[in-house]
């Protein structure tokens, strides 16, 4: 899970008011750094810059240059080998990995198998305390209990070695892209804590000194002239600078001062698309919002939950509000996934209960009062610190006006707050749940969040026919067969709706006119390696 | 005087021990783990989420969390970061901005401030008077993040004179219009307190004294007027470079500053304790030092105001 930076924009919102209807006019650019060498966004890293221990979009962003791991993903989502010269299997329980020869970190030590097999063992450790060691806990070995190691994983040779897990999994090669599954070289061990402050990769970028890393300011990568993989870049390299607000970061974009940018703040939606001329994009990105309304709560059990369930989410006018409050940046949901993962489809069966219908809402509602009469307040509770204040009190407000019961938002001040409470079953209300993909897979928007008793399951969601239907999907091996039985699984969602689905986010992301060649991964980071400057 | 001094600074002693522990104990009482917010929505195997917060010793009560921070301050260690780097260092990078920051919006708001506050005094009701009065009007009733916007985007995007964010390393031509930024609320007050200092003194005996002396406006204004209508510009003056040194936190994340403002608010957002008292413990100190320094002011303006204790 990479999780969005913190909304420090959530304080100059307001800003709106004062940037509202300003045109891109003609800018210097002598702001602009040496040419070729691409200026971009980014946040400080949150963890130090080791690829176990880095879950969130600041050092994603970091790690994802600096490394290469076993594939990588193209911007439609899809894995290539990129160190991994093949991965092969024949049950979706034992892969064999094959690397390519000769490759080497940037400090001259060579990737072998061991550069994995000790990286994957470090991230897994219990008492490593790695934020990401759940990425490991289907290999051989693992354990939440105690210290050990993953058996699974033997090597054969320096540039073989197999991982063994402890049930089949199929779309397992697919995740083997993501920073936690990247090698380390022999010296990290050394000194891990020096090495999260100046780590050394294999990846199509390097950081350009031991110090690149100016906290809170920024980083500079240039190109390791030693990468031979598929990520060629075709730039000098990447400043990253770290911005505490996008506001800030886009007024930079709109000054000169910066050529690419990932994420377009809220108070400049409705203007970007002028500012920019046709420099940018919005497209949809594999982050899934929605909220939810745990089965414990007052009136939200058994059949009469069930039928309140559907007619609230029938209440809720998503394309309204994807128009008037995300400036159409949000695309209205049509299922529990995402429409830039492979398999995903708009026409799954009961569907129609994403759609906005007063009529069928009063319906279903006045049924389930017939069961029990409505008492009590329905409300949704958020974090104030990530900007979801708007849409949650759009969104209450068409609950409110199609049912005529009082409904509202909740506010947590913080995160942390609101995680707490609903991680530990006190919170009373429903709340705001999301899931930005580790991996591009159906399964990853679905088996982490409804299965029985899964680590991201906030609704405490049970239900035997979905568990068995993801449990088989996952296992089995022919793609098309397995994203046919995550559908059937999501069929079973959409009558029991465990979750709400409100919307799929878009990246919206502009760039400045000195560079080309633009393109966004599935992920919402840009591919920088594609883009050209000068 | 010196005897005036030392007794400030061990007064000052207790003011920092109460503070830093009330700090610690309004960061301990935050509701919410920080921890899970390192996971963003995907909830943490209990498992890790109890060893990190052994990690962190956020399972141990308030009083033992104080402790060990505390005893880290003893051993020079003011505890680290999420990301692992250590608070000093922190500290060691964004004051020197903020100070920086601090050190020219004082200058822009000191003598701007008093020069047209002057010379409002001195012409009152005449055209520039009321027009000072007006600008002022103007900049105290915005708020400061409309200033910093409305400069950014006209300095910074449309006419291009200025860097639209403080670029790497901070320099000091990056930091001018931020600076101004800063300086423009307080601007105001200084014109206005001048102007009204001025005005006073200005009809003083002393001054009519002066002037039938046979001295000239060249003297009598800097020398008889102005330095006795500094007493209440200095104070302001004083309090607001407490108020600068630490942090303005929306200005600064306007600016994209790496000053003290903008990483204290992470902090909080983050709840990072050691990160957010270490810092609240130096603004104190700044304060407590800033507000010496004041006092000691007076005597040197004012020959009549004298030190005893």
């Amino acid at each position: 899970m990479r999780r969005i930076g913190l909304g420090a924009a959530a304080i100059v919102a307001a800003s709106a008011l004062v940037l509202t209807g300003c045109a891109g006019g003609d800018e210097g650019n002598e702001g602009s750094t040496a040419g070729g060498t691409i200026v971009t966004n980014g946040s400080e890293p949150q963890n130090p810059l080791i690829p176990t221990n880095t879950n969130e979009t600041g050092g994603g962003k970091i790690l994802d240059a600096i490394f290469a791991g076993l594939v990588y993903y193209d911007a439609e989502g899809a894995a290539h080998n990129d160190v991994a010269e093949s991965i092969e299997t024949e049950d979706s329980q034992t892969f064999t990995v094959t690397l390519r020869e000769g490759l080497e970190f940037t400090n001259g030590e060579p990737v072998t198998s061991d550069s994995f097999i000790d990286a994957w063992n470090y991230g897994a450790l219990l008492s490593n305390n790695q934020l990401s060691s759940y990425f490991f806990e289907d290999i051989e070995g693992f354990s939440w209990e105690e210290d050990s190691e993953l058996t699974g994983l033997e090597k054969v040779s320096d540039t073989e070695f197999t991982i063994t897990l402890k049930q089949p999994l199929s779309d397992f090669p697919q995740r083997l892209g993501y920073s936690a599954f990247y090698p380390l070289p022999a010296s990290a061990f050394e000194d891990m804590e020096a090495f999260g402050e100046s780590p050394v990769g294999n990846g199509p970028y390097m950081l350009a000194s031991e110090d690149a890393w100016q906290h809170e300011e920024r980083i500079d990568l240039v190109v390791n002239p030693d990468y031979d993989g598929p990520r060629e870049p075709q730039n000098e390299g990447l400043e990253i600078v770290f911005y505490a607000s996008q506001d800030a970061a886009y007024a930079d974009l709109l000054g000169g001062n910066l050529d690419v940018l990932d994420a377009i703040p809220d108070a400049s939606l409705a203007t970007y698309q002028d500012d920019l001329g046709d420099r940018w994009v919005n497209q949809a990105a594999a982050i899934f919002q929605s909220f939810t309304i745990p089965e414990r709560l007052a009136h939200f059990g058994g059949e009469e939950g069930e039928l309140r369930r559907a007619a609230i989410s029938m209440a809720i006018d998503r394309e309204e509000i994807t128009e008037v409050i995300f400036e159409g940046t949000r695309t209205p949901a049509s299922d529990f996934t995402s429409p830039v993962i492979d398999g995903w489809t708009d026409s799954l069966e009961g569907a129609e209960v994403l759609e906005f219908n007063p009529e069928e809402a009063q319906a279903l509602w006045a049924e389930a009062d017939a069961i029990s009469p409505w008492t009590g307040s329905f409300q949704i509770a958020y974090n104030a610190d990530g900007g979801h204040q708007a849409w949650v009190d759009a969104t209450t407000n068409s609950i409110k006006n199609t049912l005529g019961i009082d409904a509202s938002g909740q506010p947590y001040p913080t995160f942390g707050e609101m995680r707490e409470l609903v991680t530990t079953d006190q919170i009373q209300t429903a709340f705001r749940t999301g899931w930005q993909a580790d991996y591009p897979g159906l399964y990853n928007f679905l088996g982490p969040l409804y299965a029985t008793n899964a680590g991201s399951n906030d609704g405490d969601y049970s239900n035997p026919e979905f568990d068995a239907l993801i449990s088989e999907g996952a296992t089995t091996t022919d793609p098309e067969e397995a994203n046919a039985l995550f559908q059937e699984a999501q069929e079973i969602l959409l009558q029991d709706l465990p979750a709400i689905p409100l919307w799929y986010s878009n990246v919206n992301g502009g760039w400045s006119e000195n560079v080309d060649n633009v393109e966004f991964g599935w992920n919402s980071v840009p591919l920088y390696y594609e883009i050209t400057k000068g | 005087m010196a005897r005036y001094i030392l007794w400030r600074v061990l007064q000052a002693i207790p003011v920092l021990i109460g503070t830093t522990f009330l700090i610690y104990f309004m960061v301990f009482a935050m509701p919410g783990n920080p921890l899970l917010a390192l996971f963003g929505d995907r909830t943490p195997n209990p498992a890790l989420l109890e060893r990190l917060e052994e990690q962190y010793h956020l399972n141990e009560p308030f009083l033992v969390q104080y402790w060990y921070y505390l005893s880290g301050i003893f051993q020079g260690d003011f505890g680290t970061s999420f990301t692992g780097e250590p608070t000093t260092e922190i500290l060691a990078r964004t004051f020197p901005v903020t100070i920086r920051l601090a050190v020219l919006a004082l200058i822009i708001q000191g003598v701007l401030g008093i020069l047209v506050g002057l010379v409002s005094g001195l012409r009152k009701g005449k055209f520039f008077d009321s027009s000072a009065l007006a600008v002022s009007l103007l900049l105290i009733s915005l708020p400061i993040f409309v200033i910093a916007f409305l400069a950014q985007y006209v300095f910074g995007i449309e006419l291009g004179w200025a860097r639209t964010t403080v670029g790497s390393g901070a320099p000091w031509a990056d930091l001018i219009l931020p600076a101004f930024v800063l300086a423009s609320v307080s601007f105001a007050q200084i014109v206005r307190l001048t102007r009204a200092s001025v005005i006073e003194t200005k009809s003083l005996d002393f001054v009519r004294t002066a002037y039938g002396k046979g001295l000239g406006r060249n003297r009598v204004v800097p020398v008889h007027i102005l330095r006795n209508s500094l007493i209440p510009v200095t104070t302001y003056l004083g309090t607001d470079f407490g108020v600068l040194l630490v942090g303005a936190t929306v200005t600064e994340g306007i600016f994209n500053v790496p000053g003290v403002g903008r990483t204290l608010f992470q902090a909080i957002l983050r709840g990072e304790g050691p990160t957010v008292v270490s810092f609240v413990t130096v603004m104190v100190l700044i304060y407590l030092v800033v507000n010496l320094v004041i006092d000691l002011l007076y005597a040197v303006l004012d020959p009549r105001i004298r030190y005893v204790k």
